[in-house]
């Protein structure tokens, strides 16, 4: 079987460029993986009856496994490959997105918010902002949810297809199809428990399958220092290694971007709006055992989020130490410089994996993929079933139905979103541009809905039509602000603060003005409507819930007590690579 | 594995680090023994395969041994 496994894989090798070969224990790995994942699925189908159990993995996880899913769920298709090839373009300053792009925001989501998301009993993110504003709002965050989920996950699909034909010369079909019915098969068997089961086993494949690059790369260049001291010798005009001294002004560093811009628009609303309203990430800690499970499982997820630049960027870094000659953009290959920064990856896993070690790293991208899949799958069938198909079932038919029809439900909904991901996949191949129109359009709606839902949390006076409009104003605000720039280039310098704003940072201020507006436009319309009775708000609304007391815990216990630990090595981590 | 009843995924996980780290072992000491003269890589002599092998069989041990399913009171962990 192995055997014919490998000789399927080397029969796709059709192009002689590829840029790694797999030997039959490369295969093997690959191959037992694959019964694993599957096997795992089958086993968790007896503990998968009721709607709890599918949907919210019976409420049942402890904080190490949602804490750990949390983090493999966001490791996603193309992290591994594609921000080590940002950390050989940008050099160190991509950490500002495993820093301080996701450690404040993790720490917020356990400490503050959590709670309330908790305590509600809530399903799903659109499901907290029906109890909190109503039906329209939870419409409007679940219909662009869902779209925007599966479709983000065909786009990644076909990026890893198209990966997997450069590296490895797999067909983009067989990579399509082989991998999406994985993950299929496994969600439909055993819902969120298999999703998270995986997501665990496939984050222990990442770390054990990259950690090779780091750990030969950094005794090859002897070092920290000697990798410093290389990079210095082969870029002698750039600054790759400093996180923050090149960011007092737009031109001086290669991503054309300002502190303000990393501080406000990334650290403090684009990683708050994902890591604290991003259902994806956030069913992971609602399938916690309890409230202290639940509050503990993003900071377990911080502390190994603050781990993976380990991984990701370091790799990239040492690329620029050791690849000659130096890798360019993918419109510069040449015949004097054959590689893109994109490939940095496998050409690192080419020169230092041996038999075995290489198919341990190609299982890890193949693992970062469909745990990010699994994911987006997962959180679909959710809130497809619960707050779209459920709310509207209901309506048409007068008749509520069983827990036993919700769960058939939630299970063809996985189908139908595998399919609809695949489709996507397949519309990327013909029309590339689709791809950039879809991440701006997921983009749309992140910001204002972190303004509303933690308006919604925060202050109790924030009405249900407060909470609509203002979301409705934040997003139309995204498009218009989106569309301007595409119209008239020069509107950059207003939306941006500058003309020279590269669209990361663009995408940073688009972000911070349109959750600017939403918060504005629900606290007027607020003002103006009636507010819910306290007594309505139990639950849901700080000021109006009773927060469990951790004072009877030992202080190592207590959530507080580890998030101060994780923030403190995330203050000395920035200091130590300023 | 969830409360009360069935595998720990930590079983599974010990399993296949097992598995893996036989393979990647047995590889690369017939690698080393008889070295292939198609590929290359940095730092061979350093036997980092070898190593990595017999990492990935202890972890894969340490996790095997210790959630077994029939080992008592090991139904009941996550």
């Amino acid at each position: 079987m192995i055997n014919n496994f490998h000789s399927l894989l080397t029969i796709m090798m059709t192009d002689p460029t590829n840029l790694l070969s797999l030997g039959w224990v490369d295969s093997f790995i690959i191959i037992v993986y694959f019964i694993f994942v599957l096997g795992i699925g089958y086993y968790l189908l007896r503990f998968t009856k009721t709607g709890e159990d599918f949907f919210m993995a019976g409420r049942k996880m402890t904080a190490w496994i949602a804490g750990l899913s949390f983090v493999a769920a966001n490791l996603g298709s193309l992290e591994l490959m594609g921000w080590a090839a940002s950390a050989y373009q940008y050099g160190i300053l991509a950490t500002h997105w495993y820093w301080i792009g996701a450690i404040p925001a993790m720490l917020f989501l356990g400490i503050i918010m959590m709670p309330f998301y908790y305590i509600s009993k809530t399903h799903s993110v659109p499901g907290y902002l029906k109890l909190r504003f109503g039906e329209g709002s939870s419409m409007l965050s679940a219909v662009s949810f869902g779209f925007m989920t599966v479709f983000m996950s065909g786009i990644n699909m076909y990026s890893m297809a198209i990966v997997m034909k450069v590296v490895l010369g797999w067909d983009i079909h067989f990579s399509i199809w082989v991998s999406s019915i994985t993950v299929m098969v496994y969600v439909v068997l055993g819902g969120l428990l298999s999703a998270i089961f995986n997501e665990v086993l496939q984050f222990m494949l990442i770390w054990l399958g990259a950690l090779i690059i780091p750990i030969i790369g950094l005794i090859e260049t002897g070092g920290w220092d000697g990798m410093v001291e290389r990079i210095s010798q082969n870029f002698p005009a750039g600054d790759y290694t400093h996180l923050w001294s090149t960011m007092g002004s737009f031109q001086d560093n290669p991503m054309g971007i300002h502190w303000t811009g990393i501080v406000f628009g990334l650290g403090l609303i684009i990683s708050f709006a994902y890591w604290t309203t991003d259902f994806l990430v956030v069913q992971r800690v609602l399938s916690a055992k309890d409230l202290r499970s639940a509050k503990m499982a993003p900071i377990i997820g911080a502390g190994f989020k603050m781990m993976v630049p380990f991984i990701v960027i370091l790799p990239g870094l040492l690329g620029l130490a050791v690849i000659l000659p130096p890798l360019v953009g993918e419109n510069q290959v040449s015949a004097m410089n054959p590689h893109s920064y994109n490939e940095v990856l496998p050409l690192m896993l080419a020169r230092y994996a041996g038999p075995g070690l290489l198919g341990l790293g190609v299982t890890a991208l193949i693992a970062g993929f469909m745990s990010g899949m699994a994911g987006n799958v997962s959180a679909f069938a959710t809130v497809w079933t619960y707050d779209i198909y459920k709310p509207t079932h209901l309506k048409l038919s007068k008749k509520e139905e069983s827990d036993a029809y919700y769960v058939k439900i939630g299970r063809w909904c996985t189908v139908l979103g595998v399919f609809v991901s695949i489709g996507t996949a397949y519309l990327v191949q013909q029309f590339a541009s689709i791809m950039d129109y879809v991440q701006a359009l997921f983009s749309f709606f992140v910001a204002p809905l972190f303004g509303t839902v933690i308006l919604g949390m925060l202050w109790k006076r924030a009405t249900a039509a407060g909470g609509f409009w203002g979301l409705f104003a934040g997003i139309g605000s995204s498009i218009g602000m989106w569309a301007w720039v595409k119209i008239y280039p020069g509107a950059l310098k207003y939306i941006a603060l500058s003309e020279h704003a590269k669209d990361m940072a663009e995408n940073m201020y688009r972000a911070l003005w349109s959750w600017l507006i939403c918060v504005i436009v629900t606290v007027v319309v607020s003002y103006l409507t009636r507010p819910k009775a306290d007594s309505e708000l139990v639950g849901l609304v700080r000021g109006c819930t009773d927060i469990p007391s951790e004072g009877d815990l030992p202080l190592i216990k207590r959530p507080i007590f580890w998030a101060s630990i994780v923030f403190a090595i995330f203050i000395v981590l920035n200091i130590i690579f300023w | 594995m969830i409360e009360n009843k069935g595998i720990s995924i930590w079983f599974f996980i010990g399993s296949l680090l097992l598995i893996y780290g036989v393979a990647i072992t047995i590889a690369n000491v017939y690698e080393m023994i008889s070295p292939s003269m198609e590929k290359q890589i940095v730092l061979r002599e350093l036997n980092f395969g070898v190593w990595w092998g017999i990492l990935l069989v202890i972890v894969g041990l340490i996790y095997f041994i210790n959630f077994r399913p029939w080992k008592k009171g090991n139904n009941n962990k996550n």
